[in-house]
């Protein structure tokens, strides 16, 4: 976890305290001047949301609501059409017919599949002809067709797993599969900073959760260990089964998992493993096989592997991959499987073609350049940032960075100053992180070319500057130092 | 008593110690009889138990070692049980689109297990929407809807369903099952209460579970019930006073799981009367049921702002795929930062999106599909009434009719039975389907064999289909 200085903390602090304290003066005022209670309230219904959480939204959220959902007139591509809005009422905001061509920093186009492509797009167009929009049923009665079963095979190859299953949403594969895989009496260890639909998956399963550090093996062995000795809570029978959740990629944190030493500890444990690749799959490792080809990982000590089509392959849906028993357990059981229609012929097209590419299927290079460009690309940027000054996150390698902003005020200014200048990115805070570590989080693209990055890296040194963003200054060095440098390098 | 045996003893104790030269000590004035040797004794005594240390069970830590040894006892299960028999399940595979009719193994079958009613899969307008979409947009949307994920395909949308609906505003999610799954716990939290029907499917049953509120369920379809337990609610509201929750009934339009429909009058008189707000699911009415396919409010002639929260999957009639919800603009912009499948999801395909404009726009042009929908049902309903045998379940309205053993044995006998009718149909060229059900549904309702009527079967097809059922259900069952 990153630690931060105690002065930025309490400036983080300050910054939340006057904000909740403006809005607290302004709903007073509204009160005085109107005599009227702020929420026209049915009578004899509570309100339908919760007090604190009203004031969040009016007060605080509505503040810095134009950086975010942002709509776009075009593909998420590396360049795309943002749409101008505007506000009468600083509560809502209308979308006008005026966009702007932005540089794009926040889509999760990490291979380049998000646009229109030459390989894909004619093969979805004809699936379109072939097998229509939708498939209007669930895989069990008349969803399933032939691209499914390609797909479902594909990927498996991909992946290196024996079978897998798709779905036709990302957090429907998390929040439906783990409830099938662990129940009552079950435990699942889950890094702190898992993503939601792991967390509602968890819930919804029944077992016992309980959450490790994030990313630290040492403190996954720690609640392991306890948790054996211990058992389930009352009972204290032995638990069935313990399932160690983890993410490949963090997308908040940009971290790459440890993957090698918490695989050693489920093993000690003989506690299962779920991945969670959806932002890993594709995006790293040498040919894209994700976290487990990157650190060389046997995908055999990973029992569960779960990843997503929205972000490499520019698609839609999720897959599970594992043992050929587990998956057709998952497929009699998962209600996702029984119940929701299956994926869109032509959203599996798109995957179908874009893994064809990734893994050279389609009789060109065009993957493993791809898989190339994403990582250099990323890598360029990061050291870029990092020289620049600013308190970067996240692993080599990985296509996710974000970058400190800490102070509340400075999420919109941050947004909205690149906005300017024509480079879009996504900045977050409380709640999507911990409030005192606000972030503007930056995803590189293969598609991305030098030049872009060149242009982003300017304007995010000039919106840096602005915004004071600048944390790690870089040593200033006087002549002197540096001749003694050069001198040392010399001798060397 | 307790002075008698006092004295009882100190004379015993003078017996023993009659020349003790203190027993007839007198200090500062007062004869102290003997007393101050035995009450020395007792003073020692309570010095010396209050000086003891109290018992302590030993308490130590686990060593390492011996933490060690657990850890290396302890034998999980597996991750999944072994492969049954009744696991096993046979899933057709469709060589060509989902339409009124199908390729499966080579072979053309009349498709009678698809949720498109109004037969729009191969729509040429829908698909002409669609190219367009996908050569603009690409497929995916790379993104959640707060981040770049939101394209203007996805708000005229939300515009469009509003505006059809006659509702303020609506939300797209990315998935239909996902769509309740967030809804109630956007709305419902821990000390809520919700009142839902014992069959709601599964994606509501998700949702019910993961708000944490205080939940009753009433026996299905049974307006009776469901008011005995309202009245319950108040009675027990009179004998405590708590603060006001949140109260919601959840109840689906026409269910995924019966077919049968909810008589929304009677349920909008209970609502109203006992102050609570509802949640109709539409999945199996929008653009089915009313004069215009408005749903369940406009087959009752009910103001659809009298629905607080109405959701859909699109999935079935609209063609395409994702979720929607509508209601007022507070419910509306209440979901966008709380609805966990909304905020934490990829956006839907923009192409889908697009393809829901279509389909919308098909409805709203050509009100005869729902005539011919319709009038498929009646035929179908009408001509399987009669076989003997089986039982048909759900309202006469609803486009998937359910056909139950009439000697039930169990889900899973019944449900075998179903299949062999199902399994020699594909035979005659007939796709159908049983009802399935996870382990993880709470529902209770008997298995069905499903036919799906839509407004692309023609009438040939249709009179086709009923007859082979007859007689392979004869067969079967004889």
């Amino acid at each position: 976890m990153k630690s931060t200085s105690t002065y930025l903390a309490f400036l983080t602090l300050i910054g939340y305290v006057l904000v909740f304290l403006a809005g607290k003066w302004l709903d007073l005022i509204q009160f005085f001047k109107f005599n009227q209670e702020i929420d026209s309230r049915k009578k004899g219904y509570a309100p339908l949301s919760r007090d604190l959480e009203d004031f969040y939204i009016r007060r605080m959220y509505t503040r810095v609501q134009e950086c975010f959902n942002r709509p776009i007139a075009s593909a998420p591509d590396t360049w795309m059409d943002v749409i101008e809005r505007v506000s009468c009422d600083r509560k809502t905001l209308i979308p006008t017919k005026k966009t702007r061509r932005c540089l794009n920093l926040g889509s999760y186009n990490y291979l380049g599949f998000a646009a229109k492509d030459v390989y894909c797009t004619p093969n979805v167009v004809e699936s379109i002809e072939k097998f229509g929009v939708s498939t209007c049923a669930s895989r069990v009665d008349c969803g399933t067709n032939i691209l499914h079963l390609a797909l479902e095979e594909l990927i498996a190859k991909f992946v290196g797993k024996p079978a897998a299953m798709v779905y036709g949403m990302g957090f429907a594969t998390n929040s439906s599969t783990i409830p099938a895989l662990v129940g009552k009496g079950g435990l699942i260890v889950s890094d702190k900073l898992n993503h939601s639909s792991i967390v509602v998956g968890a819930k919804a399963s029944g077992a016992n959760v309980k959450v490790f550090d994030h990313n630290s093996p040492s403190h996954l062995e720690k609640v392991l260990r306890e948790a054996i000795v211990k058992g389930q809570p009352l009972t204290h029978r032995p638990w069935k089964k313990i399932l160690v959740i983890v993410e490949g990629i963090y997308s908040m944190e940009g971290e790459i998992c440890r993957l090698r030493e918490i695989v050693a500890v489920t093993k000690r444990y003989k506690a299962y493993l779920y991945l969670d690749e959806a932002h890993s799959i594709g995006a790293i490792g040498k040919t894209g096989r994700g976290v487990c080809e990157l650190q060389g990982v046997n995908i055999d000590d990973v029992h569960v592997v779960m990843g997503t089509f929205t972000k490499s392959f520019g698609s839609c849906g999720g897959y599970i991959a594992g043992s050929k028993e587990l998956i057709h357990y998952i497929k009699s059981i998962s209600p996702a499987h029984l119940y929701a229609s299956s994926m869109p012929p032509p959203v599996a097209e798109q995957v179908i073609s874009a893994l064809k590419v990734t893994m050279g299927e389609d009789g060109t290079d065009r993957g493993i350049r791809k898989i190339t460009a994403v990582r250099e690309n990323s890598n360029y940027f990061r050291e870029e940032l990092r020289k620049m000054g600013c308190e970067v996150l996240g692993d080599e390698d990985s296509p996710v960075m974000p970058i400190m902003l800490y102070i509340p005020a400075k999420i919109a200014a941050f947004s909205n100053e690149c906005l300017q200048r024509n480079v879009a990115v996504v900045s977050v805070g409380f709640p999507a992180t911990h409030f005192l570590f606000s972030r503007a989080r930056i995803c590189i693209s293969a598609a991305h070319t030098r030049d872009d990055l060149d242009q982003a890296l300017q304007v995010i040194s000039e919106v840096c500057d602005i915004c004071q963003l600048k944390y790690n200054p870089p040593l200033r060095l006087t002549a002197k130092e540096l001749a003694r440098l050069a001198e040392k390098e010399r001798l060397l | 008593m307790a002075s008698t045996m006092l004295l009882d003893l100190k004379d015993s104790v003078m017996a023993f110690l009659p020349d003790v030269p203190l027993t007839d000590a007198v200090i500062f004035g007062i004869h102290i009889h003997g007393h101050l040797l035995l009450e020395t004794l007792l003073v020692v005594v309570i010095c010396y138990l209050l000086l003891q240390q109290s018992y302590t069970p030993e308490n130590r830590a686990l060593t390492e070692t011996e933490i060690d040894q657990l850890c290396e006892e302890w034998n999980p299960e597996a991750l999944h049980p072994p492969i049954t028999d009744d696991m096993e399940m046979s899933t057709p595979v469709l060589e060509s689109a989902a339409g009124p009719h199908t390729i499966v193994d080579g072979k053309d079958v009349i498709n009678m297990s698809t949720a498109d009613y109004l037969g729009l899969v191969g729509n040429p307008k829908v698909k002409e929407a669609c190219n367009a979409a996908v050569e603009k947009y690409g497929v995916g949307a790379c993104g959640p809807r707060g981040f770049y994920g939101t394209m203007d395909v996805h708000l005229d949308f939300e515009k469009k369903i509003a505006d059809f609906m006659g509702t303020q505003d609506s939300i797209l999610y990315s998935y239909g099952l996902a769509t309740t799954t967030s809804v109630i716990p956007a709305f419902c939290k821990a000390g809520d209460l919700i009142i839902a029907d014992d069959g709601v499917n599964w994606s509501l049953q998700n949702g019910l579970y993961l708000s944490r509120s205080k939940i009753k369920f009433f026996k299905h379809n049974d307006m009776k019930d469901l008011k005995a337990i309202l009245e319950e609610v108040r009675k027990e509201d009179k004998r405590k006073k708590k603060p006001l929750n949140r109260r919601f009934i959840v109840v689906e339009a026409i269910y995924q799981n019966s077919g049968q429909m909810v008589p929304l009058d009677e349920l909008v008189r209970l609502k109203e009367e006992y102050k609570f707000r509802v949640l109709v699911d539409e999945s199996n009415t929008l653009g089915v049921l009313g004069k215009t396919g408005r749903g369940i409010s406009e087959h009752f002639n009910i103001p659809v702002e009298t629905l607080e929260i109405i959701t859909a999957v699109m999935g079935h009639a609209l063609a395409s795929e994702g979720g929607i919800c509508t209601g007022s603009a507070e419910v509306v912009s209440h979901q966008r930062l709380s609805g966990s499948g909304y905020c934490f999801s990829a956006a839907l395909p923009p192409f889908l999106a697009s393809a829901g404009i279509a389909a919308v726009e098909i409805l709203e042009d050509n009100p005869q599909l729902l005539t011919r929908l319709h009038r498929n049902i009646s035929i179908v309903h009408s001509k399987l009434a009669t076989i003997p045998g089986i039982s048909v379940g759900g309202d006469k309205l609803s486009p998937v009719i359910f056909l139950h053993l009439q000697k039930s044995i169990s889900f899973a006998e019944d449900s075998s039975v179903l299949q062999r009718i199902v399994d020699l149909m594909l035979d005659e060229g007939v796709l159908l389907s049983v009802t399935k059900r996870s382990l993880l549904d709470n529902c209770k309702l008997p298995a069905a064999l499903k036919v799906t009527v839509t407004a692309g079967h023609t009438e040939g097809d249709l009179l086709l289909v009923t007859s082979k059922l007859r007689d392979v259900i004869e067969k079967v069952l004889r």
